[in-house]
């Protein structure tokens, strides 16, 4: 009975020390987004305090004084745009690899999973060119057209252990009731399917927020930035970090994310074991 | 629609490879052109000269190679590149088997905690790596604030962070880690609810104490997860460039260059092409050994 | 001293609603092999996962040999446990899994391959120590499962349903080995099972359970031949015990001493019988259809026979019950009372 006590105290220091580490930062980021820069730029003053009162200052820059709403909404944009591009593509694709293809079915998956591996920061380079070629230099349409090819791997892994989990007597059962096969996917199980389409939906679109390299890359005119490149280089005017207004904006940033991750947490823990966990 | 003997058929040619092939090949096709046309592409251009913003190109065998290679840079960033991202997934490896042990039970007040700990995770790498770079500025560092409060440096005598070389390391170590941890210890954890409960209960009435059943049998057991979690880990940590660009720019005098960001620095930054394309091609035997290890856990699984 | 005794054991896990243990009291004898019998909820998991130390009483105490284990962890009681699933330890060898208890307790590295071979010879495994779980089958398995448990030498062993998860053609096989098993090792034994087939070919004594109670404790013969309440009288047998209300008792009668009138001798209680369906299970015949006329009309009723001949779908024939068979309960406590006179008609 000692032993439980003293595992709970350990579990306690552990749970405490880890979260406290891991989120410390973004504890930072609010606190700093609230202070005056009189309190934050002066050294002696105690950090972890408010020295002068709080102030909606930096967050009345942001959103007037930067183009942190434009990125906002070139992120939105990209968003949904590449959103409907990776449903297109990838719903069909895992649909068919998990039911239709056999043996063939699962070397394809595989060969999709290995393009994952493939990163952006081999194919930048190349793909610049192509870009240019393409004349979509500085424009968001080149990353509409690259974003997909992490995004659709990703989906049709995690929709292929979705699909595989629904049972084949459904669409059998449709089947005999006559439907085509094509039909019984369109009509049965697509609709019953929205949970994973809604995963896909919401990493989908955590995976375009997050992305750097790309949006670097493609795109160098201030106000087609994305949220992601646009506050780091351009919040930063000359050789001054406005941290006020900078980690403010990573706050509003990272937190709708976070939370959207979190409730589909899961699933995405699926997406990536599907294959070591039987 | 299909009557009597053609509802059977329809269900005989159930595994229809035709409508499969239809259904699949648009993702394949586009994969295909803008993921491997692109990486070879990328071989293309390393034994090219191609140069951004001119539309020339010739062929000029090995010279980008030779040039890399005897470059000091590049030992510097293929170095840091492996110490980067086998540290940081070490120390991964080890936390992240002990927050998933402490988080595996509920408890109230477990889903907040799992919030604030995915945030590093999930959060863009750039964002979470801008609030680092507040915390170590060499000047207002808040690390640095409370190290004078408690005596252990004088006044403006703390180190810079970012500023010395073997700091600099430390610090991008720490970033890293810092951000693979959730990942790790989210797939970990699912790892550890896939293990039947009467496994730790077999052991308990074997005889084995908690540190036994966990080093001895439970994490053991976990290998292909853990296998995953590191696989995974290792990828994003050796092909980021996100980190360095942010906190370092590949500085102190490119103590903290990587194999990515120096690609981007020549490539984009210094328009040669060629030369970034030839450097990013050294990530490539990291991905094959990476993608071999991956489809054994894989083949692995099926088998069981 | 290996004899498990429980007082007044209470398992409690919402608090306000029923226990799933309510105030069990037993005491088992050197050596047996003590059955608990009961269908699912019944409780008897649960007492025995309490017995290995798994679960925590409510109240009540638990004694092992003599001593209240109550606070110990299941490592310091003596115990062993056989569960369901057999919990083989996927990623070790055969010898791994058996040794793994023996290096848990500290014993010496010189010891272990000895004491392996020997747990492994008893369960004519010894061929198989290489080999890993997922190459075993589900005999082998159980096996596998009991060597590890024995390799300890434990006090009691506790098994958990381990037939429960094998296939029906391997079931009869397994349980007769693990009766030859006890029968050589002779160690105090507790078995959980739902299954009444089972408990009683493999019981000396049987403890049939239902929502955390102990309705009876006795041997096969004991609980069959004189249940104690109906719950008892039907949990045991298949087809159950036929059951008849009449005035104040129930009236009992088992499938196979309902038959025909052509066989009946000596004191015997006549019925008609209107056969309605009928059942060749190869062995024997079940028969059941209902009763006709008195105070039975209608009233369901299995029969089990050698031979079905002439007992038709449809027909109505003459079917009696001796009279020492009958069981008589009250109608009220559903609890056994004495036989008594009644008028049938």
């Amino acid at each position: 009975m000692v032993r439980g006590v003293w595992a709970k105290a350990g579990k306690v220091l552990v749970l405490g020390v880890f979260t406290i580490l891991l989120a410390f930062p973004f504890y930072w980021m609010l606190v700093t987004s609230f202070k005056q820069n009189v309190d934050l730029y002066t050294m002696e003053n105690n950090p972890f305090i408010f020295n002068a009162k709080p102030t909606l200052d930096h967050v009345k820059f942001l959103f007037t004084e930067t183009r942190f709403v434009r990125w906002l909404g070139n992120t939105v944009f990209v968003g949904a745009f590449v959103v409907a591009i990776t449903l297109v593509l990838a719903v069909p694709a895992a649909y068919s690899l998990a039911r239709l293809s056999g043996r063939w079915g699962e070397r394809i998956g595989i060969g999709i999973f290995l393009t994952y591996l493939i990163p952006p920061t081999l194919l930048f380079i190349p793909l610049s060119r192509v870009v240019a070629y393409l004349g979509l230099q500085d424009s968001l349409w080149a990353l509409i057209l690259v974003y997909p090819t992490f995004t659709v791997p990703f989906s049709v892994w995690l929709l292929m252990g979705f699909f595989k989990s629904i049972p084949k007597e459904l669409e059998d059962a449709a089947m005999v009731d006559g439907l085509t096969r094509f039909g019984a996917f369109v009509k049965l199980v697509i609709p019953i399917s929205t949970s994973g389409i809604l995963t896909v939906v919401i990493f989908t679109f955590t995976l375009v927020t997050q992305e750097f390299v790309y949006a670097l890359t493609f795109i160098s005119s201030e106000s087609s930035q994305m949220i992601g490149t646009g506050i780091p280089i351009f919040l930063v005017r000359g050789d001054v970090y406005y941290w006020g207004a900078l980690m403010a904006a990573c706050l509003i940033a990272s937190l709708p994310i976070a939370f959207m991750y979190n409730l589909f947490l899961d699933r995405f823990i699926a997406g990536f074991t599907v294959g070591a966990v039987k | 629609m299909a009557v009597g003997g053609g509802k059977i058929k329809s269900i005989a040619a159930a595994q229809s490879p035709l409508l499969g092939a239809a259904m699949f090949s648009p993702a394949v096709l586009y994969i295909v052109l803008l993921v491997g046309g692109p990486f070879l592409l990328a071989i293309f251009y390393a034994f090219s000269d191609a140069r951004i913003g001119s539309a020339e190109m010739h062929y000029v065998g090995l010279e980008n190679f030779r040039s890399i290679l005897q470059s000091p840079s590049f030992h510097v960033a293929i170095r840091n590149s492996f110490i980067f991202t086998i540290c940081s997934q070490a120390v991964v490896i080890v936390g992240a088997n002990i927050l998933a042990i402490s988080l595996e039970n509920t408890f109230r007040g477990r889903g907040l905690i799992r919030f604030l700990i995915l945030l590093p995770w999930v959060a863009p790498i750039a964002l979470g790596a801008i609030g680092w770079k507040w915390i170590l500025d060499s000047i207002y560092s808040v690390i640095t604030w409370v190290l004078v409060a408690a005596h252990i440096y004088k006044p403006f005598s703390a180190p810079m962070w970012l500023g010395e070389p073997r700091l600099a390391i430390a610090s991008v170590l720490l970033v890293h880690s810092w951000r693979l941890m959730p990942f790790s210890t989210v797939i970990l954890l699912a790892g550890r609810t896939a293990i039947p409960k009467d496994i730790p209960e077999a052991a308990a009435v074997d005889g084995a104490g908690f540190w036994r059943t966990q080093l001895q049998i439970i994490i053991p057991m976990m290998r292909p997860i853990i296998s995953v979690a590191v696989l995974f880990g290792l990828i994003f940590t050796f092909t980021d460039m996100t980190v360095v660009y942010i906190l370092t720019a590949g500085g102190p005098f490119d103590s903290t260059q990587t194999l990515p960001n120096l690609a981007f620095t020549l490539g984009i930054q210094g328009s040669d092409l060629a030369a970034g394309a030839a450097i990013s091609l050294f990530l490539v035997p990291m991905l094959v050994v990476i993608a071999y290890f991956m489809l054994r856990v894989a083949n692995r699984a099926e088998v069981t | 001293m290996a004899v498990v005794q429980t007082r007044e054991l209470t398992k409690v896990f919402k608090e306000g609603q029923l226990g799933a243990v309510n105030h069990v009291n037993l005491e088992t004898r050197e050596g047996e092999f003590l059955v608990f019998l009961g269908p699912s909820g019944s409780g008897k998991t649960t007492l025995l996962r309490m017995i290995a130390g798994l679960e925590t009483p409510t109240s009540g105490d638990i004694l092992i040999g003599g001593q209240v284990v109550n606070d110990l962890s299941p490592r310091d009681r003596r115990i062993a446990m056989v569960f369901q699933s057999y919990a083989l330890y996927p990623h070790l060898s055969v010898y791994k899994n058996i040794a793994f208890p023996l290096r848990a307790q500290k014993v010496k590295k010189e010891l272990h391959k000895g004491k392996v071979e020997w747990a492994a010879s008893l369960l004519g495994i010894g061929a198989l120590l290489d080999r890993k779980p997922r190459e075993l089958s589900g005999g082998e398995r159980q096996r596998v499962a009991l060597a590890r448990a024995i390799v300890r030498e434990p006090a009691v062993f506790l098994l958990d349903e381990p037939l429960s998860n094998l296939d029906a053609k391997l079931r009869a096989s397994a349980r007769e080995e693990l009766e030859r098993f006890h029968r050589g090792v002779g160690t105090t034994s507790i078995y959980v099972t739902h299954d009444q087939v089972e408990a009683m070919a493999m019981g000396d004594r049987v403890m049939v359970l239902n929502q955390g109670v102990v309705h009876q404790l006795g041997t096969p013969t004991e609980v069959y031949d004189n249940p104690v309440d109906t719950f008892v009288a039907t949990f045991l047998g298949s087809p159950p015990m036929n059951l008849v209300e009449l005035g104040e008792v129930i009236v009992g009668f088992r499938p196979e001493h309902f038959r025909p009138a052509s066989a009946s001798s000596g004191d015997s209680v006549p019925f008609r019988f209107k056969v309605e369906n009928r059942e060749y299970l190869g062995s024997e015949w079940i028969v059941s259809g209902t009763l006709i006329g008195g105070k039975f009309e209608g009233k369901e009723i299995f029969s089990r026979l050698p031979s079905a001949q002439d007992l038709n779908p449809g027909d109505t024939h003459d079917f009696f019950v001796a009279r020492r068979e009958l069981k008589f309960f009250d109608r009220v406590s559903e609890n056994r009372t004495e036989p008594r006179g009644l008028s049938w008609q």
